[in-house]
């Protein structure tokens, strides 16, 4: 029986500095997550440029750019309105940054030798920052347009002073936590997807390493459940990149049309 | 009981709201195939709000979670 390598799921989230140095706490340290976003800054810029041909009849490539920059520019006017267009560049920015680090982490890059992927929006401080950055337009432009009468985004019309009373404290702290769990969303589905993914591929291998008939049957049924997780961790990177994208556009229609 | 293992117990217990998030997805999801399949006409115009409601239901699973990886990871107090 081989020896049996410790399970470490938690490994594939370490940030380390490329080029094998220790990580210091400084902002000048080149490290696998820098890395893997310019990855996938760069198939951002790829697939955009490879559409924007701006050919009367649209080809395979242009179709599926204007198909993508439709369904946001959807999402921005069912949320927002008319005005949603003014605010479709950040929409679209968090949509498709979302989209790609997603898809881009979920891809099998471990089969060449030495190769680590790395999901950048499995790291709390990716989307946090990312979900800080749609408050603060939330806020930005709700002081902007309405300035101290944005309070009243809190207090439900109509109803009797007490209930008012009641209500606005309550509306005020869930106002507070969307930053949080909007942030918190699209982080824990592809954290918690990875690591099952983790885990279900250490069954295979250590079923494979023990040598009986029994634990090839077990390692070939975890295989196909990895194909289905596999399949099911693409569907929820497109799912919360949505979610994000919608949620977003939601709060800043709080913001721009106050109820 | 030693702290360690009464860590990991916790993080076990925390985890079955992710099993009540399950329910609520499903109740969100299911809810809104029983109404589209009743009345498909309407049913994209209301695709946001599922999701809206989706979304929600399945935060508090998310909540679970961290709680758990909170539990799970914490510094073992004193």
């Amino acid at each position: 029986m081989a020896a049996e390598a410790k399970m470490d799921p938690m490994h594939q989230f370490a940030i380390s500095p490329i080029g094998g140095e220790e990580l210091i706490a400084s902002p000048f340290q080149f490290t696998n997550s820098a890395l893997w976003m310019m990855i996938v800054l760069v198939a951002i810029i790829v697939f955009m440029w490879g559409g924007m041909r701006r050919q009367l009849v649209p080809g395979r490539w242009q179709s599926a750019v204007e198909g993508l920059t439709g369904f946001v520019g959807d999402i921005a006017k069912q949320g927002i309105g008319p005005e949603g267009r003014r605010y479709l560049p950040w929409i679209f920015t968090a949509f498709v940054f979302i989209l790609f680090s997603n898809w881009i982490g979920a891809m099998p890059f471990a089969v060449v030798p030495g190769a680590h992927p790395f999901t950048v929006t499995s790291q709390f401080t990716v989307t946090g920052v990312l979900s800080i950055l749609s408050f603060a337009i939330v806020l930005g432009v709700g002081f902007w347009k309405h300035g101290l009468h944005f309070f009243s985004l809190f207090v439900p019309k109509g109803a009797p002073l007490a209930v008012k009373m009641f209500v606005a404290p309550i509306e005020f702290v869930s106002f507070l936590v969307r930053p949080f769990s909007l942030g918190l969303r699209p982080f824990v589905a592809m954290f918690a997807g990875h690591v099952l993914l983790e885990v279900f591929g250490n069954f295979v291998v250590q079923g494979l390493n023990a040598g009986s008939a029994f634990g090839v049957v077990i390692s070939a049924l975890c295989f196909l459940f990895l194909i289905f997780v596999n399949a099911l961790e693409l569907l929820v990177g497109g799912i919360q990149a949505y979610v994000f994208a919608l949620l977003t556009a939601l709060y800043i229609n709080d913001a721009v049309n106050l109820h | 009981m030693e702290l360690a293992s009464a860590q990991v117990i916790g993080a076990g217990l925390a985890a079955i709201g992710a099993g009540a998030a399950a329910a609520g997805v499903g109740t969100v999801f299911g809810n809104f195939l029983q109404g589209a399949l009743r009345n498909p006409a309407a049913a994209p115009g209301q695709t946001t709000v599922l999701y809206i409601g989706f979304a929600a239901a399945e935060l508090l699973g998310l909540m679970a979670f961290a709680v758990a990886m909170i539990i799970l990871y914490a510094p073992p107090a004193a």
